[in-house]
């Protein structure tokens, strides 16, 4: 056993003044590990869980409040933004169950607080449950909640290179929707380069070309909210 | 900045491991490819370890490369970036390294 904590760890190697404790141990293991929880927690309810992920402004709440109305199979949402209700009142007049989190100064959502959501919000079974995780295209790609699938939403009118600027972000999802394309004809956005783009940090994504507010696209990305195979 | 909550991870994994001993070095392995800045979190491990049984501790950063294999020509190749792109212009490739997040050892003294 070790004299100076006591503890009877195998990997303690002792020497003369320090020790060394081998740990061998991931930074985020805690988070995963929770986020395998809520994972396994979500699927034994059948709901369906989707981690929205852009930058502010975007179009994330527009494109939610839209789908909640079209959809045809029950919604939840959780909200997190650094501060306000704001985006939780939209969500509410739709008539979908919402829980805000409100991280304060976090940048992120991590799979603690989903967690704590989750029991606040108790999602119904067979439903289809969206995270809008806080708005920033850095932090969020880093920590699994335990959703099923991610989905990063980009605007026509954030400019070019997007995707390999945020290489992490982009290259962790499994849609992309490029979002506005209405503002197609006002903006300096070229969309076979954003595709490239794309394809150059995540070959294998989904992509789709929406406007939330105009409509367009928007039974492709419902259909792909219903796959079969979305499990 | 996650570089912060990414910290605050370490120093927890180690005073769950090791309770109140004082740590006099941390050995960290973060990744080119892992999105996470050394020296972000050199600067949020002096502030988080200050009055724990961290505090004063060396921290030591280890930062492997990037490394990809081509699953169409089957060549390894070092990556700098995330743009994954094999030399043979395949962008079917698999990372091998370069996203490691880790604590590796840490270094306890007598009190």
């Amino acid at each position: 056993m070790c004299d100076t904590c006591g503890c009877s760890d195998s990997a303690v190697r002792i020497t003369d003044h320090t020790h060394t404790v081998v740990m061998e141990q991931d930074i985020l293991a805690k988070n995963d590990e929770l986020a395998e929880h809520n994972r396994a927690h979500l699927r034994a309810s059948d709901v369906f869980a989707i981690n929205l992920m852009s930058s502010p402004g975007a179009g994330k709440t527009t494109l939610l409040e839209r789908t909640i109305r079209a959809l045809g199979v029950p919604c939840a949402v959780i909200e997190g933004d650094q501060e306000t209700l704001l985006d939780a009142e939209r969500i509410k007049a739709t008539g979908a169950p919402v829980v805000q989190i409100n991280t304060g100064a976090g940048c992120h959502l991590d799979a603690a607080m989903l967690h704590r959501a989750l029991h606040a919000l108790a999602p119904a079974r067979g439903s289809t449950l969206f995270i809008e995780n806080v708005g920033n295209l850095v932090c969020p790609a880093l920590f699994d909640l335990g959703e099923a699938a991610r989905v990063v939403i980009l605007s026509v009118t954030e400019g070019p290179g997007k995707p390999v600027k945020y290489p992490h972000m982009f290259a962790a999802t499994d849609l992309v929707l490029l979002n506005k394309v209405d503002l197609l004809p006002y903006v300096d956005f070229d969309v076979a380069e954003f595709e490239r783009d794309v394809r150059r940090v995540n070959p294998s994504a989904a992509l789709l070309q929406v406007s939330a507010t105009r409509g367009d696209g928007l039974t492709d990305w419902y259909d792909w909210l219903r796959r079969p195979a979305r499990s | 900045m996650h570089e912060m909550a990414i910290t605050q991870s370490v120093l927890d994994a180690i005073v769950a491991r090791l309770g109140e001993a004082p740590v006099t070095c941390v050995r960290l392995e973060i990744g080119r490819l892992s999105g996470v800045v050394p020296d972000s979190v050199r600067f949020c491990f002096d502030v988080l370890c200050a009055g724990t049984s961290l505090e004063g501790a060396r921290l030591d950063i280890a930062e492997p490369a990037g490394r990809a294999r081509c699953r169409d020509c089957g060549g390894e190749f070092t990556l700098d970036d995330f743009i994954l792109l094999c030399p043979c212009g395949s962008a079917d490739v698999s990372v091998l390294a370069g996203r490691e997040l880790r604590i590796a050892s840490v270094e306890v003294g007598h009190v």
